[in-house]
């Protein structure tokens, strides 16, 4: 069967190789080992890498948007100025518009810098006017009216200051830079620093940023992401409450009951393409099904649920699936031996063991929804809407609201570099949410998690 | 042609190519070898028998350092290859299988054509220097598996469109083009039937003129009809290693007795 | 909120169905659960099946059906002489609608009586005059037809929901009637309510095919408008102005039609065939090397050309490709093939943050640190290639690191599906570690790897905040990555969130490039998890 003289032929050229001597070939062999090695190492590193950089760069970023720079001054409520009448009504103190009360903080900053004996070429109440947010006075007369009788005392005020002399605290705004601006001069930065040493301006915690509301393009300061982060909730109340059940019912019959038909084969392969279809597809069919069609209301987070549910229904049909394939079938079999109809093995016996898988994929689904930005600009969740709080729970789905990320890209959209801080912030938020849904999510796997 | 044990053997002394000494073997915290000590004779067939579990595919794998892939093992003890220890640190485990060549219980070709798989080892050791010298050592590997004939024609298809048996064949051609000295075989034949179990053991034998062969198999009679020495492992040790025909015909150890006669397995 | 009284209404006779069911089953065994066939809240929920699902039902089909008719009825109503040129019938509805709100909130705010808000006889002036002191008309001045039609609205909508809510509750009885009478001992209730279950649950996996029929429709309906409004647009252009009015002259039955007053577009819309016109959109949508959309309003001529959407598109996702395949690649094999188990418990889920990390911070990580990086690279203070923070590079980048996790758990799983025996006869051979990876494994892992090379792809042409962000807002056909470009999606979301009208060409093309994006994903899509697929059986 062998060729006898072919293989004697050989034996003769037969390589004899020394185990610890390396060859030149061995030698070139392990070098091109080392260096495929190191290019899995690099590659991994390189992923480590951008993912520090893009975590120093959020959190970096946006941390400043925790810390805001507040002026605290004891303002005179003129009553002659702000009660000219002297009755404390509510009606006629209401009359006295934002315009009434500037000269009051103006003044009360002024005399701040007599009395701590400042010296600085500002000398008119006026020149104030830039270390303060535009947003003062509407503080301090909100105040008032809430609680006439303050009229006639001086009342110490914490005040937002500009966005100018914020961004100069934190480094954003540069001397060199004040002079091109016409909101604030150099004089004004040595008052702020003047201030600051005395105690006036200091940054402290912004509780506003978290619970307030978005302001208007030239008011920075003020503005906070907490409305958005209502309209997020909403969002998510209806995207829990229709993609859970209806989620988990499809699952159920396409892994429990459903007969092998074109039928069934058609939703599977409509599911498996609808994971992949881009959300901004869903974004479209919003517009047109819920909005252009159905005429529900524009930038509803009711409207945003519903588009969220349909683009996350097959992320969490597929998790379901896995996680009843994952039971057994002796279970079933068990439950079928006593008697039991199929409908009753699955509702009885094999939901309850699944649940906590089925609950995991949800959360993951739910954090995958939150994040989502696209789908929700078409259908009108961007713009300056996120302004007020909804005033019930019906009014929390229907009225006009964005969610997080919306909002995020809105104030990444505005022109103000002091919006930049803002959105980074507000990324410091959404993740900080993400993290928690994400960690309960491995928690229950981990807790409930079953080997059979 | 090999049914009976055959115990006028040709039994002479031949040159020692693997001695291994004190040889220990742990996966984790189980110890899977104890203590074993063998001599491994060169063109000689060295059958390991012993029942599931009991490290003889284990003891194998230690002979071209194949354990070293898998992270949780640890082996200690001495094994060399012509007086050359393996596990010393100066040792390139790839040097060590090019002149240790492997192969295992399920043909694995590998999903490229007949002539790539073979040309496969040649070309990573750079045995070759021109494509007729490639072409030279396809033809005379596949030859030597005895297989040339049935696969000439056909040397661009895929090596995974053959049969079971040519498939293990195809994977012998491809352990001896590299020019081994020691031919591992792990069950071989365990996923063949009868007729390519024959065709394979025919090899083995042919193979023995060049090669050191060490075999694990399953089958005693295997291990009669195509061995010269024999060596019987049981939990872990080396209970009793000899002329093929003693162990079979006339066993020292009672286990070993036992073995063969079918009372343990 | 009457639509959630009339929920609760079913809700609380279902309820009581559910309790007399299963009372009268009882009953009829004589007390003794044992007699009957199914356990007794099998009978309940027999009643209370029967009176919730058909009346939910019948109240969801007239919510969608009402609001049809009384559009269709009251739109006749609209004389086309309050149409005005550039506007629709659907903006005048929308004018209807708004109207008859303010009329609601109006009476609401007792600023006119229900009567007056009914009458439609009533003054017209008084009317708008008190509206507008309620503060409820924002918009333009509202007309007589209009103000008459918004009246019947009214009318129509509170006299369908009345009807409504009569029909459910009647349909809700009638259920609870029909299941009462059945429940006996003998009545195999659990069988029912467990087909009425399964039935709920084949709808439920049936939304799937729902959304996709939505999606499709909504994308060929919109298509079909946009490409109809913008090749009449294209082909009157054509004729020009006079030669328009020559055939108009020449054609006395054209002319009769169309009128004293007629605009170029009303021409088109009877001179030329539905067919002709959107084969002309459609033709030049897919050709026209050139996007510039005019902005509405100004009249100008608009040059909606896909293809330098495409090409942006197209070259941002190879950047990104170029960026994450090789990263997520040599990562997944590093990961597979070489690092230890404690390395790989790190680094994995490390990665795999990378994927769950909103697209929109990666869009904002472009814009705001990827940019500037970039600038401070080859931006006019050194090499001076670079015009601005957002290009193609800016884009490409932050997106092939959004991709690397996809590609690296992709291929992850697909080389852990070569099998062992493939690396052991390698390792047997004295092949080394990486000739292994590179002659056994990667070979064998190709289609499944192909595979997840193409579904990055189409996570790449889908994505959109990244672009949005990163790319720019200008269309262009150029070669140079450091030039901004925009991409298909990015053109969506400024076309449909801009102001312009809703029934424009303008508008209506982003339809079409949604179309063209869904229709380019799903075949990328069908033809990767193919490979994928074909892949696995191999070693199954």
């Amino acid at each position: 069967m062998t060729d006898a003289s072919m293989d004697n032929a050989a034996e003769g050229a037969r390589r004899t190789i020394s185990l610890y001597a390396d060859d030149d070939l061995t030698r070139k062999r392990n070098a091109a080992e080392k260096r495929f090695q190191a290019y899995g190492i690099a590659a991994i590193a390189a992923g480590l890498f951008f993912l520090i950089v893009l975590l120093v760069s959020i959190v970096g970023s946006g941390v400043g948007a925790f810390q805001q720079t507040f002026i605290t001054v004891p303002v005179y409520l003129d009553e002659a100025k702000l009660d000219k009448n002297g009755n404390r009504d509510v009606e006629d103190i209401k009359k006295v518009s934002t315009f009434g009360y500037n000269p009051l903080i103006e003044q009360a900053v002024f005399d701040k810098v007599t009395e701590n004996g400042i010296a600085t070429p500002l000398a008119k109440r006026g020149d104030m006017k830039a270390l303060l947010s535009a947003s003062a006075a509407a503080q301090v007369r909100d105040t008032v009216i809430a609680n006439p009788d303050l009229i006639g005392q001086t009342v110490e005020f914490r005040i937002l200051a500009s966005s100018r002399v914020d961004g100069y605290l934190k480094g954003r705004v540069k001397r060199e830079d004040v002079e091109r601006d016409k909101n604030i001069d150099a004089e004004h930065l040595d008052l702020v620093d003047a201030f600051v040493a005395s105690g006036v301006i200091q940054k402290q915690f912004n509780v506003d940023f978290i619970l307030g509301a978005d302001a208007s393009e030239s008011r920075p300061e003020q503005a906070g992401i907490g409305v958005a982060m209502l309209g997020s909730f909403f969002m998510m109340i209806v995207v829990l409450l229709l993609s859970l059940p209806i989620g988990v019912a499809a699952s159920i019959y396409l892994e429990e009951f459903a007969p092998q038909n074109r039928w069934t084969d058609m939703i599977e392969v409509n599911i498996s393409n609808l994971a992949a279809v881009p959300s901004i597809v869903f974004g479209i069919l919003g517009l047109a099904v819920f909005i252009q069609f159905a005429h529900l209301p524009q930038s509803a987070p009711l409207v945003g649920g519903l588009v969220l549910t349909l683009m996350t229904l097959p992320t969490i049909i597929i998790s379901t699936r896995a996680s009843l394939k994952a039971v057994p079938p002796s279970i079933r079999d068990a439950a079928l031996g006593v008697g039991a109809s199929k409908m009753q093995a699955v509702f009885h016996h094999v939901l309850p063991l699944a649940m906590p898988g089925i609950l995991t994929g949800t959360i993951i689904g739910l954090a995958q929804a939150l994040g989502e930005t696209a789908p929700l600009l078409l259908i009108g969740m961007v713009g300056y809407i996120a302004t007020n709080y909804p005033g019930g729970i019906a009014e929390g789905f229907l009225s006009p609201n964005s969610a997080m990320p919306a909002q995020i890209y809105e104030w990444a959209k505005r022109a103000d570099p002091a919006y930049y801080e803002r959105a980074w912030g507000g990324i410091i938020i959404l993740l900080v949410f993400l993290l928690t849904m994400n960690i309960i999510a491995i928690i229950l796997r981990r807790r409930f998690e079953r080997r059979w | 042609m090999y049914d009976t044990p055959n115990t006028e053997r040709d039994v002479d002394q031949k040159e020692i190519k693997i001695e291994a000494r004190g040889v220990q073997v742990f996966y984790g915290t189980t110890h899977a070898i104890k203590d074993v000590d063998v001599d491994i004779e060169d063109k000689t067939v060295t059958a390991f028998i012993g029942p599931s579990g009991c490290g003889k595919s284990t003891f194998l794998r230690c002979l071209n350092r194949m354990n070293d892939t898998i992270d949780i093992c640890r082996v200690e003890g001495k094994i060399e290859i012509d007086g050359d220890d393996i596990y010393d640190k100066r040792v390139d485990p790839v040097q060590l299988r090019a002149k240790v060549g492997m192969v295992f219980q399920k043909p694995n070709p590998f999903p490229k054509s007949i002539y790539d798989n073979i040309a496969y080892g040649p070309r990573i050791h750079g045995l070759a220097k021109t494509k007729a010298d490639l072409d030279e050592i396809v033809e005379k590997s596949l030859r030597r598996g005895a297989i040339w004939d049935e696969v000439k024609d056909r040397l661009h298809a895929p090596g995974t469109g053959l049969s079971g048996g040519q498939q293990q064949r195809l994977c012998i051609a491809r352990a001896v083009a590299t020019e081994p000295e020691v031919l591992l075989m792990d069950e071989p034949c365990s996923a063949l039937d009868p007729i390519a179990t024959a065709q394979v053991e025919e090899l083995i034998d042919e193979l023995r003129e060049n090669y050191s062969v060490v075999i694990v198999t399953h089958s005693m009679q295997q291990a009669a009809r195509v061995s010269q020495k024999t060596a019987f492992f049981h939990l872990g040790n080396l209970v009793e290693f000899g002329e093929t025909g003693k162990i079979f015909t006339n066993p020292e150890d009672s286990r070993t007795e036992s073995y063969i006669t079918g009372r343990i397995g | 909120m009457p639509v959630l009284w009339l929920i609760l209404i079913v809700l609380v006779i279902g309820a009581v169905g559910f309790v007399i069911g299963r009372q009268k089953a009882l009953g009829s065994a004589g007390g003794d659960s044992r007699e009957l066939h199914s356990l007794p809240t099998y009978y309940g929920s027999n009643v209370f099946m029967k009176v919730v699902v058909p009346a939910l039902l019948l109240m969801v089909v007239w919510l969608v059906v009402q609001p049809l008719m009384i559009e269709n009825t009251i739109s006749k109503m609209i004389p086309d002489s309050e149409i005005d040129a550039g506007s629709n019938l659907g903006l005048v509805m929308a004018e209807v609608r708004r109207a008859a709100e303010g009329l609601d909130n109006a009476v609401a705010a007792g600023a006119i009586s229900e009567d007056m808000a009914r009458n439609a006889r009533a003054d017209f002036t008084d009317m708008t005059t008190r509206l507008k002191d309620a503060g409820q008309i924002v918009t333009s001045e509202i007309t007589q037809p209009i103000l008459a039609a918004a009246q019947q609205y009214r009318i129509s909508t509170s006299r369908g929901s009345l009807l409504m809510t009569i029909a459910v509750i009647a349909v809700a009885l009638a259920g609870l009637a029909w299941a009462y009478m059945q429940t006996h001992k003998d009545f195999r209730a659990r069988n029912v309510v467990e087909q009425g279950v399964l039935a709920i649950l084949i709808s439920a996996a049936s939304i799937a095919i729902l959304t996709t029929i939505g999606i499709v429709l909504s994308l060929i309906g919109n298509t079909v408008a946009f490409a109809d409004l913008y090749g009449v647009g294209l082909l009157v252009r054509e004729l020009g102005h006079e030669e328009i009015a020559r055939i108009v002259a020449a054609d006395p039955e054209l002319a009769a039609k169309l009128g004293q007053d007629y605009s170029d577009i009303e021409f088109g819309m009877e001179y030329y065939s539905g067919w002709a016109r959107s084969w002309a959109g459609l033709a030049d949508f897919f050709t026209n090397l050139d996007w510039a959309p005019s902005f509405s309003g100004r009249g100008g001529a608009s040059s909606l050309g896909i293809i330098p959407l495409l090409w942006g598109t197209l070259y941002i996702s190879v950047v990104a490709l170029v960026v994450a395949v090789p990263i997520g690649l040599f990562a997944a094999v590093y990961l597979s093939e070489y690092a230890s188990n404690r390395v790989r418990s790190f680094a994995k889920p490390m990665l795999e943050v990378l994927a769950g990390i909103p697209t929109i911070v990666y869009g904002l990580f472009a814009l705001l640190t990827i940019g500037p990086i970039l600038m401070s690279v080859f931006g006019d203070n050194t090499v001076g290639w670079m015009q601005g923070q957002r290009a193609v590079l800016t884009a490409g980048i932050a997106m092939g690191i959004m991709l690397i996790p996809f590609v690296s758990s992709l291929s992850d799983d697909i080389i852990n599906a070569v099998p062992q025996a493939m690396r052991d006869g390698s390792y047997g051979l004295g092949a080394t570690r990486s000739e292994t990876i590179r002659q056994v494994v990667l070979p064998a892992a190709l289609p499944g790897i192909v595979g997840a090379i193409l579904l990055a792809a189409s996570r790449a042409i889908g994505e959109t905040m990244i672009v949005v962000l990163g790319a720019g807002a200008a269309a262009r056909l150029s070669l140079n990555p450091f030039e901004a470009m925009t991409t298909v999606t990015a053109k969506i979301v400024s076309q449909l969130t801009g102001d312009s009208d809703f029934a424009s060409p303008e508008a209506l093309v982003a339809f079409a490039l949604g179309m063209t994006l869904f229709l380019m994903t799903l075949g990328l899509n069908v033809f990767a998890l193919y490979i994928v697929r074909k892949y696995r059986e191999q070693y199954d």
